[in-house]
C-alpha cells in the first residue's frame, strides 16, 4: 500500500503533464523568436471551447475533437502571425506585451460573449471515466490517458527536433539567427511552422484542460500566469526545461494546495522568483 | 575667461528643454475646473489625481529606464495598507500616515531593487510579474492583518490640519490628492531634467553604452526604482485616506496592468503621458460603468492593439508627430 | 647614462578566452606604452573586437590577467575600468538615439564628474560639464549639430559621436574599434584628423583594415590571427613579413 503522498505526486505529475503541453509551444517560440506572446493562452482557450462546442452541440467524439483543436489554434496562430506579430519582432518587449495581452483582453470578451461566463460542461468520454486500482491508489482513468498523450508529445517533439531537417533548422535559428539565415535557411518559414505548432499544442492543452481545471473566460489569464513561471524558470526554447519546470510547478501547486492550503498559489511564485534570482535564464536557459 | 555670471549658449539650450510651455500651465489651470464645473464629480476627480500620480510613478521606471513592470502595484498596495493601518492602531492624522506609507513603500522598494537591476526582458518581466503577485498573496493570506478580501476596517483619518474634513462632497480629497499629485509632479519633472535624469534616459536609450561612458547603471536603476516605489506609496495611501478603506484591489494584478494600459496610451517617457492616460482611461471607465467587465477589456484589447500598431508612442507621441509635421510645413 | 623607461599603462597576461570549443583569444600578451599609437589588424574573425571586449571587461577571460597602469583590473567590472582611464568607442555605433549630440556627452561629462546621481537639480545648472562637453564636440567639429538628435546626425557624424563620447571620459588609453567603419571616403578624412588631433599623452589602440590608414598613424602593429598573436613589430618589418601577407590572402593555413 502506497501512502497518499504518492497520490499527491501523481495528481502532480498529471497536472505537470497539461501544463507542459500548454507551455512548451511558448517557451520554443520565445527561444526562437524571443517574442512574448502573451496571448498564448488565448489560442488554447480556443481549443478548448472548440472541443467543448463539438462535444456538447454536435455529439462529436472527444477523442477525435482532439486534433481538431489542435488544427484550428494552429490556423488562427498563423493568420495573428501573418497580420500581426509578424511586423512586430524587432520592437520592444514592452509593444510585444501590450500587444498581445490586447489580444488575449479581446478573447476574453468574445469567448465571454458567446459562451457565457460560467464554466463549460464536458462529459467525460465513458473510457475515460473512474480509476484504475494501483497498489492501493487510485489512479484517475482521464489523468493516466493526459500522462500518455503529454508523453506522446515529447516524444514527438524531441524526435522531430533531433532527427528531422526541420528541427535541425529550428535548433540552427534558436542558435543564431543570423547564421541560420546566412546558411540559407528560411527563417521566416521556420518561424512561423514553429509558431503554429507551438500554438496548436497550447489548443491541445485547452481541449485537454478542460477536465482538470474546467473552462471559462478567464482562462486565458489564469492560465496564462502558470505557462509564463513554467517558461521562464524551465529557460527560453528549451523543451526538456518546459518538462522539467512544469513537473516541478504541478507538482508544487498540487502539492501546495493539498498540504498548505492556507498559503494559496504563495509558493509557486515564491518558487518561481527564487529560482529565476538563482538562474535568470532559466534552469535549462542560455544566456 | 568669461565672466562666471554669464550663461553660454549651450547652458541655455538644455535650460530651454525643461522650460514652462503654455499648454502645461493651461494644463494644470484646468485642473482647477472640476471644483467649478463638475461639482458632483469630485470624488472621481481624485480618485483620478491619485491614479494619475501612480503612473506617474510608473512612468519613471517604465518611460525613463526602461524597466518593465507588471507588478507596480504591490507599492501602491503597500502604501494603502500601511495608511490604514497606521490610521487604525496609531492615530489618524493623514500627512503623517503619508510618510509612514512613503518611508515603507521606498523601503520594500529599495529591497526589491536589488533583484530588479540585475536582469532585463522577459526574465525582467516575470520577476515583477512574480514580485506583485506574492505581495497580492501575502496581503490575501494575512486577513487577520489586512482584512482579506473583506478589505481593511476601522480606517478613520482625521479632518486635514485639524479642519477639513474627508466628505462625502469630495472638496477635500480632491483639494488634497491634487495638491500632492501637483508637488510630486514639480518634484518629478525637476528629476527628469536634472543629469539623474539624462542618466535614466541613457539607459533607456542604449544599456549597453552606459558602462562605457563610466556609469554604474545598476545604481542608477536602484535608485529610480527606490523613487518610483516611494510615490507609488504614496498614491495609495492617499487612496486610503480619501476612501477612508483599503482593499485587495489596491494590491492586486489587475491595478499593475490598468496603469500599465494608461502609461501607455498617454504615452510613456513624456511626464504627461501617465496623466493624461489616466484622466482617458478612468473618465471612459466611469462613463462605462454600466457595462459588464469583459466587454470592457474587449475594448482596452483593441486600444492596446491599435496603440501598439499605430501609435507605438501613445496619444502624447502621435500629437507630437503631427506638431512635428505641421511645424515643417 | 640614463635610459628612459617608458611607462607600460595598458597589458595583458596570457589572456584566453573560449566559447566551449570555439577558442576566440589565445594566450595573448600585450603590452602598451603610453603615448603609444598601436594598431592591431587580422583578417574577419580573428578576434580583434573580442580582445577589446576582453581588455574593458564586457567579456570575462577564462584565464589570464589585464593591468591598467599596473593595477591588476582583471576583476573590475567595465565602469570601473573606464573610470580608471580605459575607454573604448564601438565598431558598430552604440549611441543613444534619442539623445541630442550635447545631451550624450554631457551625460557622460556628468558621470565622470560623479554627479549623475543628482536628481534635484536641472542638468543646465552644470555650466563646466556642459561647457567640457561642448568643447569636445567643437574640437571633433560637432559644433554645429551638437544640438541634433543622434539617429537624424549622418553616419560619418555619428561615428565622430563615438570618439566624442569615449573622450568625454578623460582616458589614458582609448580602444579605437574600426574607427571609420563604413563611413564614405570623404568624411573620413574628418575621422582621422580628430584621430590624429588626440593628445600625445593619450595611448591609442586602434583596429583598422585600411593599411594606409595604419601605416600613417601606427607606430607599432599588432597582428591577430584565429585569436593569437600572429607577429607584431614596426611597420616597416610588418609590411615586409612574407606570413604576414599570406595569411591576408589566405594561402597559409593558421591555427
Amino acid at each position: 500500500m502506497l501512502p497518499p503522498v504518492f497520490g499527491v505526486l501523481f495528481d502532480g505529475i498529471a497536472y505537470g503533464m497539461l501544463l507542459f503541453v500548454l507551455s512548451v509551444g511558448l517557451s520554443v517560440t520565445l527561444g526562437l523568436m524571443n517574442f512574448v506572446n502573451l496571448a498564448h493562452c488565448a489560442f488554447a482557450m480556443l481549443g478548448g471551447y472548440l472541443t467543448a462546442t463539438l462535444v456538447n452541440d454536435f455529439n462529436w467524439s472527444f477523442f477525435a475533437t482532439l486534433p481538431v483543436a489542435f488544427i484550428a489554434a494552429a490556423t488562427a496562430s498563423i493568420a495573428f502571425e501573418r497580420v500581426f506579430y509578424r511586423r512586430l519582432y524587432r520592437a520592444s518587449d514592452l509593444d510585444q506585451v501590450l500587444l498581445t495581452i490586447g489580444i488575449a483582453f479581446v478573447s476574453v470578451a468574445i469567448a465571454a460573449y458567446l459562451f457565457g461566463t460560467a464554466q463549460q460542461p464536458i462529459q467525460t468520454p465513458p473510457l475515460l471515466r473512474g480509476a484504475v486500482n494501483f497498489l492501493g491508489l487510485s489512479l484517475g482513468k482521464y489523468r493516466l490517458f493526459l500522462i500518455g498523450i503529454a508523453l506522446v508529445v515529447t516524444i514527438l517533439l524531441v524526435v522531430g527536433i533531433e532527427y528531422t531537417r526541420f528541427g535541425a533548422q529550428v535548433r540552427a535559428a534558436v542558435d543564431n539567427q543570423r547564421m541560420a539565415g546566412g546558411l540559407g535557411i528560411n527563417v521566416e518559414r521556420t518561424f512561423a511552422v514553429t509558431f503554429a505548432l507551438g500554438s496548436g499544442l497550447a489548443g491541445l492543452g485547452g481541449a485537454l484542460a478542460i477536465e482538470i481545471v474546467g473552462l471559462d473566460p478567464n482562462f486565458s489569464f489564469i492560465y496564462l500566469v502558470y505557462v509564463l513561471i513554467i517558461v521562464s524558470v524551465g529557460g527560453l526554447g528549451s523543451i526538456a526545461g518546459s518538462f522539467a519546470a512544469a513537473i516541478l510547478i504541478g507538482v508544487s501547486d498540487i502539492a501546495g494546495k493539498y498540504y498548505f492550503p492556507e498559503l494559496g498559489a504563495f509558493l509557486i511564485y515564491l518558487v518561481m522568483v527564487v529560482i529565476l534570482m538563482w538562474r535568470p535564464a532559466g534552469l535549462f536557459g542560455r544566456r | 575667461m568669461a565672466p562666471t555670471d554669464t550663461i553660454s549658449a549651450p547652458q541655455l539650450y538644455l535650460q530651454s528643454l525643461s522650460r514652462w510651455s503654455a499648454i502645461e500651465i493651461a494644463f494644470w489651470l484646468a485642473t482647477l475646473l472640476p471644483f467649478f464645473l463638475f461639482p458632483n464629480y469630485l470624488s472621481l476627480a481624485s480618485q483620478i489625481a491619485i491614479t494619475a500620480l501612480f503612473a506617474l510613478s510608473l512612468d519613471l521606471i517604465l518611460g525613463y529606464a526602461g524597466v518593465v513592470s507588471l507588478g507596480h502595484a504591490a507599492f501602491f498596495g503597500i502604501g494603502a495598507y500601511s495608511a490604514g493601518l497606521f490610521s487604525k492602531f496609531v492615530w489618524g492624522e493623514p500627512f503623517s500616515g503619508l510618510l509612514v506609507a512613503a518611508l515603507l513603500a521606498g523601503l520594500a522598494g529599495y529591497a526589491t531593487s536589488f533583484i530588479i537591476c540585475r536582469f532585463r526582458h522577459l526574465t525582467l518581466i516575470m520577476l515583477t510579474l512574480g514580485l506583485g503577485l506574492l505581495a497580492f498573496e501575502v496581503a490575501n493570506s494575512a486577513h487577520w492583518l489586512t482584512g482579506g478580501s473583506d478589505g481593511l476596517q476601522g480606517v478613520r483619518i482625521w479632518p486635514l490640519f485639524g479642519i477639513f474634513k474627508f466628505d462625502l462632497y469630495g472638496y477635500t480629497a480632491y483639494s488634497y490628492s491634487l495638491t500632492a499629485l501637483f508637488l510630486f509632479f514639480l518634484g518629478m519633472r525637476r528629476l527628469v531634467n536634472s543629469p539623474f535624469g539624462l542618466a535614466l534616459r541613457g539607459i533607456r536609450e542604449n544599456l549597453v553604452r552606459m558602462p562605457a561612458i563610466g556609469a554604474a547603471s545598476r545604481a542608477h536603476i536602484r535608485k529610480a526604482y527606490t523613487i518610483a516605489a516611494t510615490v507609488a506609496g504614496i498614491a495609495g495611501a492617499l487612496l486610503t485616506q480619501t476612501t477612508e478603506s483599503a482593499a485587495l484591489e489596491s494590491i492586486s494584478f489587475q491595478r499593475s496592468a490598468d496603469v500599465l494600459v494608461m502609461l501607455v496610451l498617454g504615452g510613456a517617457g513624456r511626464l504627461y503621458g501617465g496623466l493624461i492616460g489616466a484622466i482617458i482611461f478612468m473618465i471612459a471607465r466611469d462613463q462605462f460603468s454600466g457595462i459588464a467587465p469583459q466587454y470592457w477589456y474587449f475594448w482596452i484589447g483593441i486600444l492596446l492593439i491599435v496603440v501598439v500598431m499605430l501609435l507605438p508612442n501613445g496619444i502624447l507621441g502621435g500629437l507630437s508627430k503631427i506638431l512635428a509635421r505641421w511645424r515643417r510645413k | 647614462m640614463e635610459a628612459e623607461v617608458t611607462e607600460i599603462v595598458l597589458s595583458t597576461r596570457r589572456l584566453d578566452k573560449n566559447f566551449g570549443s570555439l577558442v576566440v583569444a589565445r594566450n595573448i600578451e600585450l603590452n602598451l606604452p603610453k603615448g603609444a599609437r598601436y594598431a592591431l589588424i587580422g583578417p574577419n574573425g580573428a578576434g580583434k573586437t573580442t580582445l577589446i571586449n576582453l581588455m574593458t571587461g564586457m567579456l570575462k577571460p577564462n584565464a589570464g590577467q589585464i593591468f591598467l597602469g599596473g593595477e591588476d583590473v582583471t576583476a573590475l567590472e567595465p565602469q570601473e575600468r573606464v573610470r580608471r582611464g580605459l575607454a573604448r568607442t564601438f565598431q558598430i555605433n552604440t549611441l543613444f538615439p534619442g539623445l541630442n549630440a550635447l545631451e550624450a556627452v554631457t551625460l557622460a561629462v556628468c558621470e565622470r564628474r560623479n554627479i549623475a546621481g543628482e536628481f534635484w537639480r536641472n542638468v543646465a545648472v552644470h555650466r563646466e560639464a556642459i561647457e567640457e562637453a561642448h568643447d569636445i564636440l567643437v574640437r571633433l567639429r560637432l559644433g554645429d549639430s551638437c544640438y541634433q538628435v543622434t539617429r537624424e546626425l549622418p553616419y560619418g557624424r555619428q561615428r565622430l559621436l563615438e570618439i566624442a563620447l569615449a573622450l568625454a571620459t578623460k582616458p589614458k588609453v582609448l580602444l579605437l574599434d574600426e574607427p571609420a567603419a563604413g563611413v564614405p571616403q570623404e568624411e573620413s578624412g574628418d575621422i582621422f584628423e580628430a584621430v590624429a588631433s588626440l593628445s600625445d599623452d593619450l595611448t591609442l589602440l586602434f583596429i583598422e583594415h585600411d593599411m594606409h590608414v595604419v601605416f600613417r598613424f601606427a607606430s607599432h602593429i599588432i597582428v591577430l590571427v584565429g585569436g593569437a598573436i600572429f607577429t607584431e613589430g614596426p611597420p616597416a618589418e610588418i609590411a615586409a613579413d612574407p606570413g604576414v601577407r599570406e595569411v591576408y590572402l589566405g594561402k597559409r593555413k593558421h591555427g
